[in-house]
């Protein structure tokens, strides 16, 4: 009778404690937005392990903390406590109720696993190859499109075959919750279904050398006529290098290109707001192009263009040869290089001269 | 001493000598090796294969100058040796800790200064990764020394902190637990010490090559560890030696509790450190050779151009990562199990109460033994390969939850209605048990595939990794260090000094690696010197959490340094246990026990009228004291009082 009070007490503030951690863990706002039909299903789930989580946890600091507060030793107390080496039905009460949690945590885990990569009706292929430091996208049943930024149609289910040109890399969209390995020798795949329009980060996640960090492109969500137009002008970009869909400004035509090829991940340009350190900065660009080209013998444009296109004709002082892709000549069109060394030329101004 | 009897006789001149000798010899051997050849550039000094093979010469050759082969040679050449020499038995002065020594106190000793020196290290090295990542951008070290500074830091801290702390607390107090004068193998014991140096160095100095620090993070995956500059190989051959020297321990443990037991120890009276450090070897002996062998693929792809990682030659990018793992995943129970051993020393004594269910306690650690085995493939669910193997693979992780809830809930049930004395090791343990609950729950979380999905490689997996080893492992070490510091020193510590450690060490520890939780959900992938803006307000708490919890750090240190020289003379029994350990003075003498005790009862008979573990000499068990069997329920009711 003397604990009961106290113990009834410890009960019921657990009871409280327990109500309010789901409450808190359930008002967080823990994910990217839902952007994918996967999406919804993950974060249920995740949310029932929250939920599940919080009783088990409190459970185990109730027991501790009452313990602490109710058997503390007295200032020179020397008793012993109770000779109690354990008791069999609690023991097998706490192997088996662990054991049912989890089996069926798992058995809903499997469910939902089947469910977000089961093979869905009218499956677009897109092959996505990754470098050091960029990603590439062809679309093979649009005709053979290439580019550098994925564009996905809304509602339209999507096959990744994902493949490595050099080391293990990892094709991730936070907002549509799924990821996995580009592994050198393998093809490796992920099915999405996008099903809210917007641009949202293309990640990689898997350590893949100096750049890693900045190797990050977009992926931009459309609806069904802003696609099609997409698929159109890139035919129309590999003809005039862009300069239609930027409305003729060559400026917002090389920044769509530099951003949309994923140069910011390795060089650092005001212009477009990148921050990579990988490669060498491009805010100088101008007269660092115009004193390789002099030694170099070369026009300043025919500079910026052989680094573009071959990268280890001229390597700038200081970086390692072989950090660059080689073979940006075959993804861009010769009118995309165009843009992109006129914009580089003309933004590359230095920072100060601005 | 003469000079030349200084550089002859073994010792650090020996040593000091020994490494130029061994890399003029890397380079002799390379050389001839191409002259053989015909090759043309013999005297182009290529420094990377001179090197490769000096990396592997100058360690051997430093252990061999400080002397930890002397015996082994002298009995090999047919010299005259004496198998009962101890003059290199035990230590009269702080001089005698930097020489190849064979008693198992001073080798525990030199391992966990050794360890914490690392420690140190690594933890700065936390401090720049935090410093830089306090804003996005870079501000501090350029993206390939972040990757460096987090490859050593990590490498530092499995390999060079915690597996071998545990080494080096389990080297001192188990062969006293057990009732032994030494450990089995007092010569291998002192050569398993030495190799640890070398590899700590190793991996520090890859900081100084060209190139950077090895920088492809402590798993090194191929094929990006193949192709990376010449830091790597200091890893690739570091943790060679690393792992050596876990075997060689592992072994060594094996054989002494196995066979060096005092008379009455049977396995069911072991304390349950000694279980854990029984499963542990076993755990070590098992796994380790397969880092190993994936370093040394590795190693001969970088070295000898073989094509393991080679995927256009044939080769199996994903095989390096199965056969990593396969050591790597049972490595975290190798971090994990000794602890789970000092929790149950500590709580059982500090609430004066029988460790509740030891003979479950025991079962559950071989259990996740045998099931640490069969999960490897967890950390790959997104790495590509064959799918179905995930499922399996998620259902035996999460069983693992089950073993590991019956040691939380039996830690519950020793605290209940114990007399629960809150010293500093009683409230890390305490502080334990929270950190290790929500380790847990988080991995419980990453073992369901669609959750793993979205948060692996992300600072979920980074939250959850510093849950179950620092607010894991590492308390479980301060608990550990603090209960046994009046054994090793014959000193205590300073109480209040110490709850301030734990206070402070408890509170920037929940506010550095909580918010971790929070933004790795939310899509920060974990090894990255840069990251995107709307993860900037909490990672700027994040780092200033971690430089308040790296200073936390140094109260540890004073407490531990200024109580060793100035602290008041502890007892042979300061905590009243019951283990043998603290039946001797503190620190024990030098074989540990004048009379041989023998063991009587289980370790943890608290609150059992006169019980005793054990009793020394031909004195007989106290009168009225009955033994009582160890665990396996309370006693008949006769023997109640």
């Amino acid at each position: 009778m003397r604990r009961r009070h106290p113990l009834l007490g410890a009960t019921l503030l657990a009871l409280v404690a327990t109500a309010i951690g789901i409450a808190i863990v359930l008002a967080i706002d823990w994910w990217p937005s839902q952007a994918s039909t996967a999406s919804k299903p993950i974060d249920t789930l995740y949310d029932v392990l929250l939920i599940i989580s919080v009783p088990v946890f409190v459970l185990v600091m109730t027991v501790a903390l009452y313990s602490v507060y109710a058997f503390r030793a007295r200032p020179g107390d020397m008793r012993d406590g109770a000779p109690i080496h354990g008791n069999t039905r609690l023991e097998v009460v706490w192997v088996t109720i662990p054991f049912i949690i989890v089996s069926a945590l798992a058995a809903y885990g499997w469910i939902v696993l089947d469910d977000i990569e089961a093979k869905q009706k009218g499956e677009m292929r897109i092959n996505v190859t990754a470098q050091q430091f960029a990603w590439s996208f062809d679309y093979p049943e649009e005709g053979g499109i290439k580019s550098n930024q994925l564009v996905l149609e809304k509602d339209r289910p999507v096959r990744f075959y994902i493949k490595s040109k050099d080391v293990l890399h990892d094709f991730w969209v936070p907002d549509f919750r799924l990821k996995t390995d580009a592994v050198p020798g393998l093809t490796t795949h992920i099915r999405v279904k996008p099903n809210r329009v917007g641009s949202y980060p293309v990640v990689c996640a898997e350590l893949c050398g100096i750049g890693h960090s900045t190797m990050r492109q977009t992926v931009r969500v459309l609806e069904k006529a802003d696609y099609e137009k997409w698929i159109a002008d890139q035919g129309q970009s590999e003809e005039d290098g862009g300069m239609a869909a930027a409305g003729g400004d060559p400026v917002d035509a090389g920044r769509t290109l530099f951003d949309g090829t994923g140069c910011g991940a390795c060089h650092t340009l005001a212009d477009a707001g990148s921050t990579g350190a990988v490669g060498p900065e491009l805010d100088d660009l101008a007269a660092q192009a115009a004193k390789y080209a002099k030694q170099e013998g070369i026009s300043p444009e025919q500079y910026v263009r052989q680094a573009i296109v071959e990268p280890s004709e001229f390597v700038v002082p200081d970086f390692d040869d072989g950090l660059m892709p080689g073979d940006y000549g075959t993804q861009l069109s010769p009118a995309e290089i165009d843009t992109l060394v006129k914009y580089l030329l003309t933004v590359g101004k230095g920072a100060n001269a601005q | 001493m003469t000079v030349a009897a200084k550089f002859r006789a073994p010792g650090w001149y020996r040593a000091a000598l020994s490494l130029p000798l061994a890399f003029l010899f890397a380079t002799v051997l390379v050389s001839a090796v191409r002259a053989l050849y015909g090759w043309d550039g013999l005297f182009e000094f290529d420094w990377q294969a001179i090197g490769t093979v000096a990396l592997i010469a100058m360690p051997l050759a430093f252990l061999v100058g400080i002397g930890c082969f002397d015996y082994w040679f002298d009995w090999a050449v047919g010299n005259p040796t004496k198998p009962e020499d101890h003059s290199s038995h035990g230590a009269t002065s702080w001089k005698d800790y930097f020489k190849v020594n064979t008693d198992h106190k001073v080798i525990g000793i030199q391992y966990i200064v050794t360890t914490f020196f690392f420690f140190i290290l690594g933890g700065l090295m936390a401090m720049l990764i935090r410093a830089e990542l306090t804003q996005p951008g870079t501000q501090f070290v350029d993206p390939n020394t972040y990757n460096g500074l987090f490859s050593v830091h990590a490498s530092l801290m499995i390999f060079l902190f915690i597996i071998p702390v545990f080494a080096g607390i389990a080297n001192y107090v188990v062969p006293l637990m057990i009732g032994a004068p030494d450990m089995a193998f007092p010569r291998l014991n002192a050569l398993s010490f030495w190799l640890l140096p070398t590899a700590g160095v190793m991996m520090v100095a890859s900081f100084f090559m060209e190139g950077g620090a090895f920088a492809t993070g402590w798993t090194a995956y191929a094929p990006l560890s193949t192709e990376a500059p010449f830091g790597q190989q200091f890893f690739t051959i570091g943790v060679q030696f690393a792992g050596a020297s876990s075997i060689a321990t592992a072994l060594n443990f094996l054989v002494t509790i196995i066979t060096m037991r005092a008379p009455g120890m049977t396995f069911w009276r072991m304390p349950l450190m000694v279980w854990a450090q029984f499963t542990t070897s076993l755990l070590v002996v098992i796994a380790t050779p397969f880092i190993a062998g994936s370093q040394f693929f590795v190693l001969l792809d970088r070295a000898l151009g073989t094509h393991f990682f080679t995927a256009s030659a044939g080769g199996d990018v994903l095989m390096y990562q199965h056969v990593f793992w396969f050591y790597s995943h049972p490595a975290v129970y190798i971090m994990m199990l000794p602890g789970f051993g000092i929790i149950s020393e500590v709580i059982s004594t500090h609430a004066r109460k029988p460790v509740f269910g030891y003979r479950m306690m025991a079962f559950s650690l071989v259990a996740i033994v045998i099931l640490g085995f069969t999960v490897w493939a967890h950390h790959m669910f997104v790495s590509g390969m064959f799918s179905w193997l995930r499922v399996p693979m998620m259902i035996t992780t999460m069983l693992i939850a089950v073993p590991t809830g019956v040691k939380i809930f039996s830690w519950l049930g020793t605290l209940w209605r114990g007399v629960i004395h809150m010293t500093t090791p009683m409230m890390f343990a305490l502080g334990f048990i929270t950190m290790f609950t929500l380790g847990g729950i988080s991995g419980i979380m990453l073992a369901v595939v669609p959750v793993d999905i979205p948060v692996s490689d992300t600072y979920f997996v980074v939250a959850h990794i510093h849950y179950v080893l620092f607010g894991g492992s590492v308390f479980t070490i301060f608990a550990g260090l603090y209960h046994w510091f009046p054994k090793m020193t014959g000193r205590m510590y300073d109480e209040t000094l110490g709850k301030v450690h734990f206070w402070l060490s408890f509170i920037f520890f929940n506010l550095t690696f909580g918010p971790m939780h929070f933004v790795g959900v939310d899509g920060m992938p974990r090894r990255v010197a840069d990251y995107a803006e709307e993860f900037a307000t909490l990672n700027a708490i994040i780092s200033v959490s971690a430089f308040l919890f790296g200073l936390s750090f140094l109260i540890f240190l004073y407490n531990m340094i200024a109580s060793w020289r100035h602290g008041p003379k502890a007892d042979g029994n300061p905590w009243r246990a019951h283990s043998i350990e603290w039946q001797v003075s503190s620190p024990p003498p030098i074989f540990n026990f004048d009379e041989v005790p023998t063991v009587v009862g289980g370790p943890y008979e608290y609150g059992v009228p006169g019980a005793v573990h054990a009793v020394f000499g031909d004195k007989k068990a106290p009168v009225g004291a009955t033994p009582a069997p160890a665990g396996g329920g309370a006693p008949p009711p006769t023997q109640q009082p």
